[in-house]
């Protein structure tokens, strides 16, 4: 940790605290208390746990349901409509260009599924002289748990044209945090006892309703060493950027920015043992799209 | 149809929008990339609706080719065009209407607002199986009331794609609304995209056709007239709520059209009177997805009927109704030219014509109004609930709220039961309060005015629910968003009041409450935080008046239509005012209506805001 400098403990500081905050967002204590007391009842107009008295939704049906009770159509038909539909996504959150490196990264996102329950592959990864170099996907079941948080359970597969390919057990959540901060956290479990975690954070500033910054960063642990990976355990790797976009329709978007990525500990000592510099800042070109 | 100058003093939009091409109806080359399919050769007519009328009517369902905005695109029709034809139809008769299929898909027919066995009523699923393709179905009916009606289609979303028409129920006798002359004037809006991926991509990013959100300078320039503090705290509740200020409609004008009378603005409809005739206009909003505030500048309208009831006439500038709702108004014309003027709720378009003496004259069309933020009424209601007329903890004092000794007075259970039928513990307490009154007190009864205390489901605690309000306004007066304060005497619903004889004064024997909710950031839609596929019907009994209450736990406002029975509105004090099919339930708004489900059978019950009601804000009514 002697390389640390005041600007870098300061980021990771705000990234370590950011996903910690929001646990308390999990908690769905969000908007407690707003306006103090109302007969004895907190006001609270989101999240919660309903009351014990709270009402019951089916209590009017007197025994009815859609295709049971007088008049339901014959055959057991009844009406089908889009909240019982599968739709799907593919959301292209960075396709971007770094000159100095020669390299492009990918960062991709699909789903598949209903409002609450989908089939999620996220995938990232670098490109480097027209050959892929590192590329981690995930395959997670989705699952609502509230208003603005799912959980994301599955595996993920890690591919490395230099080292060894890792498979690891995902536990994430992803939402959308108060103050609109879009987060996307994952805990991984993998072989011979690795374990690591990852963090990222968005956000979007409307300089018009199509010209657009968005702030990012994304942090890395590891559990242990990866020797064969060159991953150090502890505080891997950090990532900000900033991006400028502009949306010509919502679903695509051209943005230039500037990303910083610091290497630690062990993982900025294999850096340094490749001469590779454990601190860099790039200028990219890219593209945002879904669709 | 001559235009002096389509362009002519079209005042700059805050954004540009598609305000179609100055031909309606479609080009006489198509491009090769249309399905071929073979009653094609045909183009969509548009512009004011052919009139049908006698006691036998056939309709033929079909696609036809339309261009509204320079794109050629398919519509589903009813007997080719767009509006379908006006059904100008007599109170007392036996219709028959045979509605023939030739679409590839199942299609069907539901007339909106008419009372008629349930069987007749054209929701498939519920009411019958659907129209299959190449069937006939034959609607048959007898017409028990007069006024103006609309019928469309309830099969996907077939009703967007241009399955509306006008239907107008001539009275038995002498109608008391004259008038020299009149115009049908049915808003709706059209898109050139498939409507199930626009439904699509609402699913993956909620605001994606808000282009009036917050920015970053009008952050600074809030600063700069109001001071940082002030500035933080106007955002505050929003940003932590994740919520945005300006959402006011899903589908903006950046995706749709809006036509009067299938016609886009440029295009210009136009209503034609003499000098000095008293003109009736019956609007319609039979768009799918579109609050329409309507105005003629310069000319005072005056509404005589509401959803096909005649009410007390009341002198407005403007009005503002949801997809389903309709208005009958007289104007008295005296310039040679007016503009009829109906704005988006959200402001990013509108649907315009042109009521003249003659063909070659336009009026200025008023430019948009500006977008205006929610308010905090739009989100928490009433928050001063002292003030709250008919709330109960003052009337009541809190002691007597008390479970306690609730528990230990006089309380019968199965009288409270009996009395109120499937109401859960919860309605207990404030029954029993009442209750309590009806013994001791008063002898009133306990549901001679609507409760107030609010009730949420259990299931509006989960990832359906963006948002839930404990002290919901119940004042009629507030003509909503957008039209506070305007300027214009805007209609609201305390205006209206049924004529006599019209509305059922008998009191509820029973009251249902349920809460309109959502999530915009997943677009669901639901009662109760249950969508439809998750729900169960509500039971009514046969004949039984019943009160439902309807409280809007959601930021956006619901034109909630109910199938086969009247809507009886009323105040928070229970006075009945005025008999509707679709009421329009504000932001954090608490209404109650009574209802006396005099047909048996099974209704559909939901939001006529076509994607919240295919996303899940729809019920099912069961009446044995």
């Amino acid at each position: 940790m002697r390389n640390l400098t005041l600007s870098t403990v300061l980021t990771s500081a705000l990234l370590i605290s950011a996903p910690l905050l929001s646990l308390n967002v999990f908690a769905q204590t969000e908007m407690g208390d707003m306006s103090g007391d109302m007969a004895g009842d907190k006001m609270q107009p989101q999240g919660g746990d309903a009351p014990k008295n709270a009402r019951d939704p089916h209590a009017y049906a007197n025994g009815t349901t859609l295709t049971q009770g007088p008049y339901a159509l014959a055959d057991g038909e009844r009406l089908t409509l889009a909240d019982e539909y599968k739709f799907y996504a593919i959301l292209g959150d960075r396709l971007e260009y770094n000159e100095q490196a020669d390299a492009a990264v990918f960062d991709l996102q699909a789903w598949y599924g209903t409002t609450f329950n989908r089939l999620v592959i996220k995938t990232e990864g670098d490109v480097s002289y027209g050959k892929l170099e590192e590329n981690q996907t995930d395959i997670l079941w989705g699952h609502a748990i509230s208003a603005y948080w799912d959980t994301q359970v599955g595996i993920r597969y890690d591919y490395y044209k230099e080292g060894k390919n890792r498979q690891w057990l995902a536990f994430g959540i992803q939402g959308l945090a108060p103050y609109w901060f879009e987060l996307d956290m994952t805990a991984y479990v993998g072989e011979s006892g690795n374990t690591a975690f990852t963090a990222e954070a968005e956000y979007e500033l409307l300089l018009t309703q199509r010209l657009i910054i968005q702030p990012r960063a994304e942090i890395t642990f590891y559990g242990k060493d990866d020797e064969q990976n060159e991953l150090g355990s502890g505080l891997s790797s950090t990532a900000i950027g900033v991006r400028v976009r502009y949306e010509f329709t919502r679903q695509f978007a051209p943005y230039v920015g500037v990303e910083w990525t610091n290497k630690f500990g062990s993982t900025a000592d294999y850096a340094k043992l490749n001469e590779q510099s454990s601190n860099d800042t790039e200028f990219v070109a890219g593209l945002r799209f879904w669709f | 149809m001559r235009i002096k100058n389509p362009l002519h003093q079209v005042s700059t939009p805050r954004r540009r929008f598609v305000q179609g091409v100055i031909a309606g109806g479609v080009l006489a080359a198509f491009p090769s990339v249309l399905h071929a399919a073979s009653s094609l050769i045909a183009g969509t007519s548009t512009g004011t609706a052919p009139e049908l009328s006698g006691e036998v009517i056939d309709l033929v369902i079909d696609e036809s080719p339309v261009n509204f905005t320079g794109v050629v695109r398919m519509a589903t029709t009813i007997n080719g065009s767009i509006p379908a034809p006006t059904l100008r139809l007599r109170e007392g008769d036996d219709v028959t209407i045979r509605v023939t299929n030739k679409l590839s898909v199942p299609s069907s027919i539901h007339w909106h607002g008419i009372i008629l066995p349930y069987q007749m009523d054209g929701v498939p699923g519920i009411s019958f199986k659907g129209i299959m393709p190449g069937e006939t179905f034959v609607y048959k009916f007898k017409l028990q009331q007069s006024g103006t009606y609309w019928y469309h289609s309830h099969s996907g979303f077939q009703e967007m794609t241009g399955m509306y028409g006008a239907l107008i129920i001539e009275p038995r006798e002498k109608d008391i609304i004259s008038a020299d002359n009149e115009h049908v004037i049915l808003l709706s809006d059209w898109t050139d995209d498939d409507p199930m991926e626009l439904f699509r991509k609402l699913k993956i990013q909620g605001d994606v056709f808000n282009f009036n959100q917050p920015t970053v300078p009008e952050f600074f320039d809030d600063i700069a007239t109001s001071g940082v503090a002030n500035a933080l705290q106007r955002r505050e509740m929003w940003n932590q709520m994740r919520m945005s200020p300006t959402d006011l409609a899903d589908l903006s004008a950046s995706a749709m059209t809006y036509l009067m009378n299938g016609t886009a603005p440029m295009a210009n409809w136009r209503g034609l009177f003499k000098a000095g005739e008293k003109v009736r206009l019956r609007f319609i909003n039979g768009s799918s997805n579109t609050f329409f505030d309507v105005r003629i500048p310069e000319l005072k309208l005056t509404v005589v009927q509401a959803d096909g009831q005649n009410v007390e006439p009341v002198t407005v500038d403007e009005f503002r109704f949801g997809p389903g709702e309709t208005y009958d108004v007289l104007v008295e014309p005296k310039n040679d030219a007016y503009t009829i003027f109906a704005q988006s709720m959200d402001r990013s378009g509108y649907a315009k014509g042109t009521l003249s003496v003659a063909a070659n004259i336009d009026a200025p069309v008023p430019a948009l109004d500006p977008v205006e933020w929610l308010a905090m009424r739009d989100m928490m209601g009433n928050m001063d609930h002292s003030a709250m007329p008919g709330m109960d903890h003052s009337a009541m004092g809190h002691a007597s709220m008390d479970k306690t000794s609730m528990d230990q007075g006089a309380m019968d259970h199965s009288t409270m039961d009996h009395g109120a039928m499937a109401m859960d513990h919860s309605t207990m307490d404030h029954g029993a309060m009442a209750m309590d009154h009806s013994k001791h007190n008063m002898g009133k009864n306990p549901l001679a005015v609507p409760s107030q205390k609010v009730r949420h489901a259990k299931t509006e605690y989960g990832a359906s629910i963006d948002m839930r309000v404990d002290t919901p306004r119940t004042n009629l007066d507030d003509p909503g968003i957008g039209l506070r304060n305007n300027g214009r005497r805007v209609l609201t619903l305390a205006d209206l009041r049924s004529l006599d004889g019209i509305v059922d004064h008998q009191a509820p024997e029973a009251e249902i409450e349920l809460h309109l909710t959502g999530n915009m950031e997943r677009y669901s839609w639901s009662f109760d935080g249950l969508e439809f596929g998750k729900s169960t019907p509500v039971h009514m009994k046969h004949n039984q008046r019943v009160r439902v209450i309807l409280q809007n736990d959601t930021m956006m406002t619901h034109p909630m239509h109910l199938h086969g029975m009247w809507s009886d509105l009323e105040n928070d004090q229970g006075d009945v005012l005025v008999r509707r099919h679709t009421i329009m339930v504000q932001p954090a708004q608490r209404i109650s209506f009574l209802t006396t489900p005099h047909d048996l059978g099974r209704w559909a019950w939901h939001c006529h805001l076509l994607f919240h009601m295919d996303a899940g804000m729809f019920r099912e009514v069961v009446v044995s």
